[in-house]
């Protein structure tokens, strides 16, 4: 198991006022990910409970593209990883954004 | 000068030989070892049947339980290594040279034994290319082969799986070869004399029915959201934007996706009627729906598929099923029509490189390619234009005469980034070229080479590699949809960026999709069950697609 947390600087705030969401399922080559809105508007912090190590980079890569595209000011993001691929990552984050803006 | 008859008597000789062991032409399941010890000879070159689908299995056991003593140093030239006895026969001597295309099953054995020198390997052919070279320089003297029934004269009914039979008989019966049938049963009358008995020399009664391997059905259950995003881009990105009507599709859950997207997304694009219409595909379960709500207009199928029988006999105006009702498939034929009657071939492979060169050869398994190079390469003796064959020639053009310009074929790779296991599909060197240099092979079994592929879709997005004008385009574009691969993370920013804006690679929101509408609830069926229903009863989905 490693545990990685990545830390962001937003220019805006995530919009919306969903308080917190859950997305995606806890399987293998899938994830779960809770998101909460808890922290200043201009901050990000992603943790990450992967069973898979050595993919820290990717992780980073990933977390980075999806903070530039949907600015998710005020977000504490906790993913619970089953092995999901880098794709289904992204594709589960931005549901994730899009569940808190509704 | 009895020389020009001396492969003719020597036919003659195996024949009388192997009466002996026949009533007429009929022998028992149990005679089959004496059968061929008495006709094959060390040497020979053997042909036993067994592609992707249909095994001549009751023959393959037979020929591993000969005695190596007598019969050794076979040259086996045929299209699958698939059943364990088809690799038996080299553990034990029996065999020694092996000419192939496709290893599916075996893939991972196969590569061992490959790399332990216990094969002695021709070459990894495509199912044309090997055909041609029967009637050239690999003709079998003898072909074992599979067929449903047939009658004590030899008249034999292939049934729906005519595959590879037909080109087999023609190249071993016209050129001094024995022909030995297994069949499942013998009747008095076949329904539809596929092959005429006087091409057949011996017909063996099984002991059980002949294998057929359920390759084509894909379960809409295991369709991932990826997949369903990758499917809309190519429907949207290619399909429509070439207005693709003639096709072959792969096998893989890439482009069953697209099927089940057909009658949903498809129709909501308003694209019926437009694209699609005209197939060279196995008879895939998830083109049901697409079929039974009006997209299909025909299909040639290579082979059929488990389960799919009676609903292709319900269907006689899509499918080509003779007199008697059932699929007349034939392989060779419809290798020839996706070779140079489609427009477009889209299918998956394991790696791509920088240049995109693709191979699904790996280090640890060599499953071959079947007919994905045929299908998926541009036909040079291609003489008949089409709107999307010219349009793709257009755009593939940068230098010469317009007045001679010719179309091309689009050859799509429709694949994920990462395969199982987080496995990156792009990749620096391709694992072909390693497996090319361990083992000593003069040609590195590439599946489709980089000059061939117009277009790769990943859930990125699409590069159209027609678009790119030098290597180092190329090689940007390829990154540029290469995702979070090692390969992707070391594209240039700002040139793939620049090659967006020229539309040479295209991301989902530049095409209008918007990847969270990526859902399952957009496929025409989203299980087995599901597709049986589509098809009003008459799919019969094989015992371990079954799960209600």
């Amino acid at each position: 198991m490693e545990t990685l947390t990545f830390r962001h600087t937003t220019k805006k705030p995530l919009s919306g006022s969903v308080p917190s969401a859950i997305t995606g399922v806890v399987a293998s080559g899938n994830l779960e990910i809770l998101l909460e809105r808890v922290l200043p508007p201009d901050a990000c912090e992603v943790a990450v409970e992967t069973p898979i190590a050595g993919y820290g980079d990717v992780w980073a890569a990933v977390v980075a593209d999806f903070v530039a595209r949907a600015q998710p000011g005020g977000l504490r993001i906790s993913i619970n990883d089953g092995g999901a691929r880098p794709d289904t990552v992204s594709l589960r984050l931005l549901q994730g954004a899009r569940l808190m803006e509704a | 000068m009895s020389e020009w008859r001396g492969d003719r008597q020597a036919r003659d000789a195996r024949i009388e030989a192997g009466r002996a062991h026949a009533q007429g032409k009929v022998v028992p399941a149990g005679s089959v070892v004496d059968l061929l010890e008495a006709i094959l000879r060390p040497g020979d070159r053997v042909c036993l049947e067994g592609d992707n689908q249909k095994q001549a299995d009751c023959l393959a056991r037979g020929l591993s339980a000969c005695d190596p003593g007598k019969i050794h140093d076979l040259h086996m030239v045929q299209s699958g290594i698939v059943l364990p006895e088809h690799l038996d026969v080299f553990e034990t001597g029996i065999a020694k040279r092996l000419d192939y295309s496709y290893s599916g099953p075996q893939g991972g054995r196969i590569a061992k034994m490959l790399y332990g020198g216990q094969i002695e390997l021709g070459a990894v052919h495509t199912y044309l290319e090997l055909f041609a070279r029967y009637f050239v320089d690999l003709t079998p003297n003898v072909a074992l082969i599979a067929g449903v029934s047939a009658d004590r004269d030899g008249n034999l009914y292939t049934g729906p799986n005519t595959e590879d039979t037909p080109t087999v008989v023609e190249a071993t019966a016209f050129k001094n070869g024995v022909v030995i049938a297994q069949v499942n049963e013998i009747v008095d009358r076949v329904p539809r004399v596929d092959i005429p008995g006087d091409r057949i020399d011996f017909v063996v009664e099984a002991d059980t029915p002949f294998y057929v391997e359920p390759l084509f059905t894909r379960d809409p259950a295991a369709m991932t959201e990826t997949q369903i995003l990758i499917a809309m881009m190519a429907i949207k990105g290619i399909y429509a934007e070439y207005g693709i009507k003639r096709l072959n599709h792969g096998i893989g859950f890439g482009t069953a996706a697209i099927e089940l997207l057909l009658p949903t997304y498809g129709e909501k694009l308003g694209l019926r009627g437009k694209i699609a219409t005209h197939w060279a595909l196995n008879p895939h379960p998830t083109l049901i729906p697409a079929i039974e709500s009006g997209w299909v207009k025909q299909i040639h199928c290579f082979g059929s598929e488990v389960g799919m029988d009676r609903y292709i006999r319900e269907r006689p105006d899509i499918f080509f099923t003779g007199a008697d009702g059932s699929l007349r498939s034939n392989r060779a034929f419809c290798q020839t029509a996706g070779l140079y009657a489609c427009d477009m071939f889209i299918g998956a492979t394991l790696q791509i490189d920088l240049m995109g060169h693709s191979s699904t050869i790996t280090q640890s398994r060599v499953a071959g390619f079947g007919g994905a190079p045929n299908m998926g390469s541009d036909p040079h003796g291609r003489r008949h234009p089409s709107d999307a064959w010219m349009k793709a020639g257009r755009e593939g053009q940068i230098v010469g005469d317009p007045a001679l310009m010719r179309g091309r074929k689009l050859v799509v790779q429709l694949v994920e980034t990462f395969g199982d296991k987080l496995v990156p599909t792009f990749v620096e060197k391709l694992d072909a070229l390693e497996l090319a240099r361990k083992i000593g092979l003069e040609l590195a079994p590439v599946m489709i080479y980089a000059d061939d592929v117009t277009h790769i879709v990943t859930e990125e997005g699409i590069a159209n590699l027609l678009l790119c004008r030098d290597a180092d385009e190329r090689e940007q574009a390829i990154r540029g949809v290469a995702g979070y691969t090692e390969v992707g993370r070391g594209r240039d920013r700002a040139k793939v960026e620049e090659l967006r804006a020229r539309g040479v690679i295209r991301r989902p929101e530049d095409l209008g999709i918007e990847p969270l509408d990526a859902d399952r609830a957009l496929l025409a069926a989203k299980s087995i069950k599901d597709l049986v229903h589509w098809s009003g009863g008459l799919y019969e989905p094989p015992a371990r697609f079954r799960n209600w």
